[in-house]
C-alpha cells in the first residue's frame, strides 16, 4: 500500500454511504466486497466519526491533525498515530480515495 | 502487541450502534406492486401483471423515491421490497440503486422469473446486503406451473435462479406446501441445500392467509380448500420431534402468558407502505381504520402516532374476550388482528383455523389434553414448567 503522507488529502469513498443515525456513524458498503461479510456494516467510536467527517476531499491529514490537537489539547504525536491508523485501515476497506491530486 | 482496530465490522440486527432508543422503526416494508407475473392458487395478494386499475393506482417512481428518502432520513436500515412482483416495475432497477445510495439494506422477495442477466450484475456489483428471498413452487415443470397457473413461468424460474448462482449471488428459498409439489419436500430440500446459501431446509408457507384486501370471495373459498389440516401440518412441523419440541420449548419460556384485552400483542410493525403510497401497520393488515396515506402526510407521522394508537387498542368482541384474553397459546397461536381482519373483516374475531393449529401443536407438546381448550386451562405455568424440564431432562 503506498505510504500516507501528512500532505494528503482523502475523500470517502463511491463504494460506501456514510448515515449518521442516532448519534451513530454507520458506514454501510455499496458496492461489493467492502465488507467480510455479506451483510455486514461498520461503525466507528466518536473520534473515529469525527475523523471520518474530517475527510472531506479538502483538508490534508496535517490540518486534521492540527485541528483535533487543538481541540483536544493532546499531543500531535498521538493525534496523528490515530488518524493515520484510521486512513489506513479505511484504505484497506476501499471505504476511502486520495483526493491529493484533484 | 495486537493491531489497534479502529472501525468495527458489525452486523446490527445483532449489536445496534446506536447508544440511545435508536430509530423508531429500522425495517420497513415496501410492496412495490399488487401484480404478479404469477397466478398462484393460494395467493393472498396477487392482481394480474397487466392490471389497469392497480397500474393507475401505483406510486410513481418520484414518490417511491421520496418515501425511500423519508425512511433513511428516520434511520430505517433495511427495506424489504416485496408484492405482487416486485420485478415487473419497468423502475425496479432505479429504486433499488436508489435505495441502496441512500445507504438502505434491500430484502428482496421475488419468483426470480425476470432476474435477467443485467439483473444479477446488477445485484452482483451493488449487493442487497440481505438475504434475496426466492419462491420455489415446485420442483418440475408440472408442479410449478399447476401451482403458479402460468405456461411456461417453471423455465423462466429456472433461467432466473441460474442467473443468480452465475454470479454466485447469495439467495435463500421459501416453499408454499400445495398439493401439486407436497411430495416434492425432499427434493426441494436437496436443491436448496447444494444451490442456495441454506444449511437447513426451506421454510414453508402452509397455514395459507386469506385475501388481505378480502376482494374475491372465490379465491378466498380456493384458499380454504388448500390448507392443510392442523394434524397435517404438525406432522410436517414435527418431522424432527427433538428439534421442534426445544425450540418449542425455548419459545415458550420466554413468551407465554395470556395476552389480556390487548389487541396487538406483536410488537407490532415493521410497518408497510402499500403499492398506492398507503401506510398499514404491517404487510398483512389493510383495515381501512388503521391506515394513513402518505399523500396527505409524511412517514414520520405515520410510524409515530399511528404505532402509539396501535399499542392502546383493547378487543370488545365477548368471544375474543373469552378465549383468546385468556389463552395462554396466544403467543405462538397465528391468531392476530390482521388474521382477523382477513377472515372476518374485524380486529378482533377469533380465527378458528389457527386456534386448531394451535391447539393441535399444544396437544403434541403435552400442554393442552384432547378437548381441552387452552382459555379455560389454570395450571398453564406449571404444564410450561414440566415441558421445559423434560426438555432439559432430554
Amino acid at each position: 500500500m503506498k505510504k500516507i503522507r501528512m500532505d494528503m488529502i482523502f475523500s470517502h469513498s463511491g463504494d460506501v454511504v456514510s448515515r449518521e443515525i442516532d448519534g451513530a456513524l454507520i458506514i454501510v458498503p455499496l458496492t461489493s466486497g467492502v465488507g467480510d461479510m455479506e451483510d455486514d456494516l461498520f461503525s466507528m467510536n466518536e473520534s473515529g466519526t469525527e475523523i471520518w467527517n474530517m475527510l472531506d476531499g479538502k483538508k490534508t491529514l496535517q490540518e486534521i491533525v492540527e485541528a483535533l490537537a487543538q481541540q483536544y489539547q493532546a499531543k500531535p504525536g498521538e493525534i496523528e498515530q490515530d488518524v493515520v491508523g484510521i486512513v489506513a485501515e479505511l484504505l484497506k476497506r476501499r471505504m476511502l480515495v486520495e483526493a491529493t491530486a484533484a | 502487541m495486537a493491531e489497534r482496530t479502529y472501525v468495527d465490522e458489525k452486523n446490527i440486527s445483532h449489536a445496534p450502534p446506536w447508544k440511545g432508543e435508536g430509530p423508531p422503526a429500522v425495517h420497513l416494508d415496501i410492496e412495490l406492486t399488487e401484480r404478479c407475473n404469477n397466478a398462484c392458487i393460494h395467493c393472498c395478494v396477487n392482481k394480474p401483471a397487466g392490471d389497469k386499475r392497480s397500474l393507475a393506482r401505483e406510486l410513481d417512481t418520484c414518490a417511491w423515491k421520496d418515501i425511500l428518502r423519508q425512511a433513511a432520513g428516520l434511520g430505517v436500515m433495511t427495506v424489504r421490497f416485496t408484492g405482487g412482483e416486485p420485478l415487473l416495475r419497468k423502475d425496479f432497477s432505479e429504486l433499488y440503486l436508489f435505495a441502496r445510495r441512500l445507504g438502505l439494506k434491500v430484502m428482496l422477495f421475488t419468483n426470480a422469473r425476470l432476474i435477467t442477466p443485467q439483473i444479477a450484475a446488477m445485484l452482483a456489483d451493488v449487493p442487497p446486503l440481505e438475504d434475496i428471498e426466492v419462491s420455489v413452487y415446485g420442483m418440475s415443470r408440472e408442479s410449478y406451473e399447476a401451482v403458479s397457473g402460468v405456461d411456461g413461468s417453471y423455465v423462466e424460474f429456472r433461467s432466473g435462479v441460474q442467473c443468480l448462482l452465475d454470479r454466485k449471488i447469495p439467495f435463500v428459498a421459501k416453499g408454499a406446501l400445495l398439493p401439486p409439489n407436497k411430495n416434492e419436500m425432499a427434493e426441494l430440500a436437496a436443491w436448496a441445500t447444494t444451490h442456495t446459501r441454506m444449511d437447513v431446509p426451506p421454510t414453508y408457507v402452509m397455514f395459507f392467509d386469506l385475501r388481505r384486501r378480502r376482494d374475491s370471495a372465490a379465491k378466498n373459498r380456493r384458499i380454504r380448500r388448500l390448507r392443510i389440516s392442523p394434524e397435517e401440518g404438525l406432522d410436517i412441523l414435527t418431522q424432527h420431534p427433538d428439534r421442534y419440541v426445544k425450540e418449542m420449548s425455548e419459545f415458550f419460556e420466554k413468551y407465554l402468558s395470556p395476552p389480556g384485552d390487548r389487541l396487538f400483542t406483536c410488537g407490532i410493525g415493521p410497518g408497510c407502505v402499500d403499492a398506492y403510497g398507503v401506510f398499514q401497520p404491517c404487510l398483512s393488515l389493510r383495515h381501512p381504520d388503521l391506515t394513513f396515506d402518505l399523500k396527505q402526510g409524511a412517514l414520520k407521522e405515520a410510524m409515530g402516532s399511528g404505532f402509539i394508537r396501535l399499542r392502546a387498542m383493547k378487543a370488545t368482541n365477548p368471544l375474543y374476550l373469552k378465549r383468546c384474553a385468556h389463552c395462554f397459546l396466544r403467543g405462538f397461536c397465528e391468531q392476530c388482528p390482521a388474521k382477523s381482519w382477513s377472515e372476518h373483516g374485524t380486529l378482533d374475531t377469533p380465527v378458528e383455523y389457527c386456534c386448531r393449529v394451535a391447539h393441535a401443536q399444544a396437544r403434541f407438546l403435552g400442554l393442552v389434553m384432547e378437548k381441552e381448550r387452552a382459555w379455560e386451562v389454570r395450571d398453564s405455568a406449571e404444564r410450561i414448567q414440566n415441558l421445559i424440564r423434560r426438555v432439559a431432562v432430554s
